[in-house]
């Protein structure tokens, strides 16, 4: 299977630390890739701004379908198709829902309404909270929004960072499977400290740590490695 | 309504990019100038305002390109420059124009005044309050109603995340910091039959505005309406009853709302009294 995005030995310093140190991976144009890492590092999330230009690599190279994407401007990077939802959200608590849609409708206005019924499809509670201010929303429903604005444009690519950080244990299950349904349409490259959550949906994993990539597989095959699963993402065995 | 020209503008600007523009006021000068001119020239009021605001967007959009753009991010620079920059266009409209006051005649028009009882309402005060509210409408659609708007109040929340939706924030910023100054410019062209066009309209202008912004909670629009309506109405009664105390004031106000609510008054207005109103 040929590689939709592509890390080789990529460097990134961010004021003067040395936080990516030579990281190499392979997004395949099909499932979900994870990265796996012990919590609280903030290497996986440099990771993925690396990707999309927020923090540009010192050295090594980012490759989408083969071409070189270094140094590229985030909203160029995104314009390749690539939909992005931080671990905090991103948010714009003063705009209402709709308008948040709207930010993030690439594609056109247009484009985003004629998508606009299957994403209510999948998450219901934004169709009745359209006209309010996101803000309001709770914690769940924010995720939701989050995950809908990067499904009213034409996207080749989702990069989500931890999904499910903050929420309760309902609502990471009702996002588990929002992402389930997903995949079926959509590579999608994510970063997840639940290794449960990671284990129901990622048919890929790398593992980081102190910003190398040190364990790479199959998903499945993790859970038979209970002495990595310990060492490096302090799951009990 | 004048305070309101500027203070949009200065709060746009400051909530998108971060930047104290201290130009502003200067841009408010320029904009009394160049319309005194283009009016003296085609004895046209309302190519005057066109102009002014046509003239303070290109202005605004090459600065931003030209100066802001390379100090972006550095906000100690940015403030030195547009503190030097003030100082300079300030020196500039003397070269030009010359230090004294110099009249801006009404239109035929606009000259006048409507008696209601014992109320005076000259012709000019109405067509200020008129040409004020028609403007902040506009920009209440424009940044509520179309998405490049909306996409500047996106921008105020979080940039980067704007970025990742594909925009070029850096057009976004251009375009704002253009929409600002031409803001501040028609301003300044309406203020020059009012107030008269001398060059320390531009340092009296912009201390009340950003007095105003801080007020009505920075990078709010709806803010800097309500901010620009209160320290308006603390001018005219202050400047009526205590008038050697009238700046004073305001920035006795601004301290309160600091202490009290740093946010200022964007929300406090709305159910539930949410901080983040645009």
């Amino acid at each position: 299977m040929s590689n939709l995005l592509q890390l080789e030995d990529v460097n990134t310093y961010i004021a003067g630390f040395h936080i990516l140190q030579g990281i190499s991976i392979e997004v395949p144009k099909e499932g979900v890739t994870v990265l796996l890492g012990r919590n609280g590092a903030g290497k996986t999330t440099t990771t993925l701004r690396t990707i999309l230009g927020f923090n540009p690599p010192n050295s090594g190279q980012v490759k989408f379908e083969e071409e070189v994407i270094n140094g590229w401007q985030p909203y160029r990077i995104a314009g390749l198709g690539i939909g992005y939802v931080p671990e905090d959200r991103g948010i714009f608590g003063t705009l209402s829902v709709y308008d948040n849609l709207k930010v993030a409708a690439r594609d056109g206005v247009r484009e985003m309404e004629s998508r606009l019924e299957t994403v209510y499809e999948l998450f219901p509670d934004l169709k009745r909270a359209v006209r309010q201010q996101a803000g309001t929303l709770s914690g769940g429903q924010q995720q939701m929004l989050a995950l809908a604005r990067i499904l009213v444009s034409k996207n080749r690519l989702l990069i989500i960072d931890e999904p499910s950080s903050g929420l309760a244990p309902i609502v990471v299950d009702r996002v588990a499977e929002a992402l389930s349904e997903l995949k079926k349409t959509l590579p999608i490259l994510l970063v997840e400290q639940n290794y449960n959550m990671a284990r129901q949906i990622a048919d890929r994993y790398y593992i980081i740590d102190e910003g190398r990539c040190v364990h790479q597989g199959q998903m499945e095959d993790l859970d038979n490695e209970p002495e990595l699963k310990q060492r490096y993402l302090g799951v009990a065995v | 309504m004048l305070i309101f020209l500027l203070a949009s503008g200065l709060s746009l600007i400051f909530g998108l990019m971060r930047v104290v523009n201290f130009t502003h006021g200067s841009f408010f000068m320029f904009g009394a100038y160049i319309g005194r001119s283009i009016f003296l020239a085609t004895d046209s009021f309302v190519l005057a305002i066109l102009g002014g605001l046509l003239i303070g967007f290109v202005l605004g959009a090459i600065m931003e390109r030209i100066a802001i753009r390379p100090f972006f991010g550095n906000r100690v620079q940015l403030l030195l420059l547009t503190l030097g920059m003030m100082l300079v266009m300030n020196e500039l409209v003397k070269i030009i124009w010359g230090p004294t006051i110099l009249r801006f005649p009404r239109p035929d028009y606009l000259i006048g005044t409507l008696f209601l009882g014992d109320i005076m309402l000259p012709y000019y005060r109405l067509f200020i309050v008129g040409i004020g509210l028609v403007l902040l409408f506009l920009v209440y659609f424009f940044l509520n109603k179309t998405r490049l708007g909306i996409i500047i109040r996106a921008g105020v929340e979080d940039s980067d995340m704007v970025q990742a939706f594909g925009i070029n924030i850096k057009q976004v910023f251009t375009f704002t910091f253009a929409l600002g100054v031409s803001l501040a410019t028609v301003g300044g062209t309406i203020s020059g039959p009012f107030l008269g066009v001398y060059p320390e309209i531009a340092m009296d202008n912009i201390l009340v505005a950003i007095i105003a912004v801080v007020v009505g909670g920075i990078g709010s629009f709806g803010g800097s309406v309500a901010g620009s309506l209160l320290i308006g109405l603390i001018n005219s009664f202050g400047g009526y009853y205590i008038p050697q105390v009238a700046m004073a004031l305001n920035v006795v106000l601004m301290a309160l709302v600091l202490l009290i609510r740093p946010q200022g008054l964007q929300g406090l207005f709305r159910k539930g009294g949410a901080a983040n109103e645009n």
